[in-house]
């Protein structure tokens, strides 16, 4: 009979929320309009295709093979040989210096080795700095080289050609271990888009009643702290994963982002996700006396998320307390989660540690939440 | 069987020495009241004299700062939640959800309150507030007195056992106040305790009595009658033609509490029926016109008792 009552109370607020929000057309609209913006503005960045890179060549041997190399680095469009050096020393500090983006390294000996089908190996070290701008070269290089090679490679040598290819160019990328390529980003934007949309939604249920003075009568009736916040989050764990399909559709079609997971364990951490966000949102909005400071809570957690979890920079790059501060972040840990799902193909049970974290910090933050509920209007 | 009148059982408001203090800010200062089952209660007192406060404190919607008591039986501090389900709260300040529809808004009340058979309730209610056909209607496009009858019948759905309405009929049309109060009197007489904050005399000497409070304390309470009685009020009303020139002339006499139109007719009041005979002479001495208006010694009406009341409760003492 209590927990029968229980789910009264529960529905009566989610549907009573429902309704608001369809009544909310702007709110409504923002809630889906916001993300895609995000993901449009975001995806020109990812799109940028910056090309004739500056870069710096260091061969320790003068072939025919070489000359082809360079000149099909060059005729790709997205590496500039400005340099060529004398040294692996020069090619280091010209990197270092930002004087180029690229330094390449053909050892001695390639030409044999090449003809030998030894598969010899070139270096590539990019700066991976701004990982949008090196990208797409770096993601071309194997065939580059190759098809540069192509020509070379005739009568009795042509059967080189065949698989695997003829050279290896092992890519280096230096000043961003974590090598963040443009599809790193999307995942990472779902997160973002989730932090930011659901934490300034939520944080405003509470304050908004209060606001309005519908707070009053709602305190006068009995129901249950626990069930007005299950009530109130629930409809916005729906607006939470209609934004989540959005998102990766766009991903899928406009950015042909590959998804190379396990959607079973995607659509379970995104969903954990979106109630930590949800959670969070709804303590802000248990703290803040105004929908204004519901919102300025919002920012004040939304600034780190962005900086410190890894989305913006890359983590392990990051000072130590940075990096102390974003492993209390949710968004760190679901980026790492989901990174991995879409990626690198693997399952939520693969990160058993950013799960548990994840929980956690859902339920400490559900008990303040709870805690801080107000019963009374003082 | 107990001869005490006072008996928890019989007693729907038993609160004693409520103080309410707003960072340093006393609002309420030790009210008692002891309010029997069945009874309807008016609650007056001036704008800010702590009304709305102290019936927030008797439903569980501020923590009393001092202070004690029961509402129906359960303690106003640890038992809110179960007042609350017995209790019908009217707040002074339209407090219902104006993004959704009147019906919305009493299915919303009524699955709080785990109301059985909700859409006969809800029609039923809907019936007699006599808005079927506005059903639809967004609560927030409702005239004022309007929603104020909306949320009447919203905090009377479940059948509660305790009314605290505060000013529910600011703003009603004369003939729906009639209405309201006859269902008062209906629900009052099947068992209902009501406490009804309000300004309207005529309401006041509705109710079977009142309690009076000012600046944070209680006055007086009592019925109309005793009221009136006690506060040893003495009135003389007074008709004529020019009998507007005149009230200036009382107001300046020191020895008249208070001088008040009320239609055509001047009352002037003072604990101290000498003064005002004695003002009385003097005036028609004084003012050929006073000559021809006629003057009678009456009972003083309620809002003349409630006028000398705030005069004499003096200016605010309260710390802000
Ligand atoms: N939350 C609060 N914080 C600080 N002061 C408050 C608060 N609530 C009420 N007050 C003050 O307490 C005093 C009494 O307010 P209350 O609303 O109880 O008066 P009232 O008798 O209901 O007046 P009215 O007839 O105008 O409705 C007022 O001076 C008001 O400013
Ligand atoms: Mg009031």
């Amino acid at each position: 009979m209590e927990v029968l009552n229980k789910f009264r109370h529960i529905s009566a607020i989610l549907r009573k929320e429902f309704i608001q929000m369809s009544r909310d057309k702007m709110t409504f609209a923002m809630m889906l309009v916001i993300p895609l913006m995000q993901l449009i503005l975001f995806g020109f960045a990812i799109n940028t295709d910056p090309k004739n890179l500056p870069t710096a060549i260091y061969s320790e041997e003068s072939t025919l093979f070489v000359r082809s190399i360079i000149s099909g680095f060059e005729a790709s469009g997205f590496y500039d040989v400005k340099y060529k050096s004398s040294s692996p020393a020069e090619n280091s500090q010209l990197l270092e210096e930002g004087e180029v983006a690229f330094a390449i390294h053909i050892p001695a000996g390639f030409s044999a080795n090449l003809i030998k089908g030894l598969r010899p190996q070139i270096l590539l070290e990019a700066d991976a700095s701004d990982p949008a701008a090196a990208s797409n070269a770096v993601a071309g290089v194997n065939q580059i080289v190759n098809q540069a090679l192509r020509h070379d490679l005739k009568g009795s040598l042509s059967s080189l050609n065949q698989k695997p290819a003829p050279v290896e160019v092992i890519v280096h990328r230096l000043y961003n271990p974590e090598g963040k390529s443009q599809y790193n980003i999307v995942p990472g934007l779902l997160g973002v888009i989730l932090t930011m949309t659901l934490v300034m939604i939520t944080s405003m249920a509470m304050t908004r009643e209060a606001e309005t003075g519908t707070l009053e009568n709602l305190l006068a009736m009995p129901v249950k702290p626990v069930e007005v916040m299950i009530g109130k989050i629930i409809p916005y764990v729906v607006i939470g994963i209609v934004q989540t399909v959005v998102i990766l559709l766009a991903a899928h079609y406009v950015f042909s982002v590959p998804f190379v997971g396990n959607m079973m364990s995607l659509i379970i951490v995104v969903v954990i996700f979106i109630l930590t966000n949800l959670t969070l949102g709804f303590t802000f909005s248990t703290v803040a006396r105004t929908q204004m400071q519901a919102m300025q809570l919002t920012f004040f957690f939304f600034l780190p998320s962005i900086l410190l979890s890894g989305f913006m920079f890359p983590f392990r790059g990051m000072p130590i307390w940075a990096q102390t501060i974003g492993e209390i972040l949710p968004l760190t840990h679901f980026l790492r989660i989901i990174r991995g799902i879409m990626l690198k193909g693997s399952g939520i049970f693969q990160y058993p540690q950013d799960v548990m974290a994840l929980l956690a910090f859902t339920f400490v933050v559900g008990i303040i939440a709870v805690k801080r509920y107000r019963q009374t209007l003082d | 069987m107990s001869e005490d009148f006072h008996d928890s059982n019989s007693l729907a408001i038993d609160v004693k020495g409520l103080v309410k203090d707003f960072n340093g800010k006393i609002v309420v200062n030790g009210v008692d009241i002891k309010m029997p089952l069945g009874q309807v209660w008016g609650f007056l007192g001036p704008n800010g004299s702590g009304k709305t406060t102290t019936i927030r404190m008797l439903c569980g919607l501020l923590k009393p700062t001092a202070g004690s008591g029961t509402c129906l039986g359960f303690d106003i501090i640890n038992e809110s939640d179960k007042i609350k389900k017995l209790t019908g709260y009217m707040t002074q300040k339209f407090s219902f959800w104006k993004d959704l529809t009147i019906r919305e808004n009493l299915e919303f009340v009524g699955r709080l309150y785990n109301s059985k058979n909700l859409k006969q309730l809800v029609d039923e209610t809907l019936e007699s507030l006599g808005l079927q056909h506005r059903q639809s209607q967004l609560a927030g496009n409702l005239s004022g007195g309007w929603k104020q009858r909306m949320a009447l019948a919203a905090v009377t759905m479940h059948s509660p056992k305790l009314l605290l309405l505060d000013e529910p009929t600011a703003g009603v049309d004369p003939l729906a106040r009639r209405e309201f109060w006859d269902q008062i009197h209906t629900l009052s007489n099947k068992g209902l305790t009501v406490l009804v904050s309000t300004h309207y005399m005529d309401e006041a000497e509705r109710c079977d009595q009142i309690v009076y409070l000012a600046h944070g304390n209680l006055i007086t309470q009592g019925s109309v009658r005793d009221v009136i009685k006690e506060s040893g009020l003495v009135t003389y009303k007074g008709q004529g033609e020019n009998i507007r020139q005149l009230a200036p002339y009382f107001k300046n006499i020191s020895g008249i509490e208070h001088v008040a139109y009320f239609g055509n007719a001047l009352h002037i009041s003072s604990p101290d029926s000498n003064e005002l005979e004695q003002a009385i002479k003097n005036s028609q001495k004084s003012y050929s016109e006073s000559l021809n208006i006629h003057w009678e010694k009456i009972e003083p009406s309620l809002e003349d008792t409630f006028i000398s009341l705030m005069l004499k409760s003096g200016t605010d003492q309260r710390k802000y």
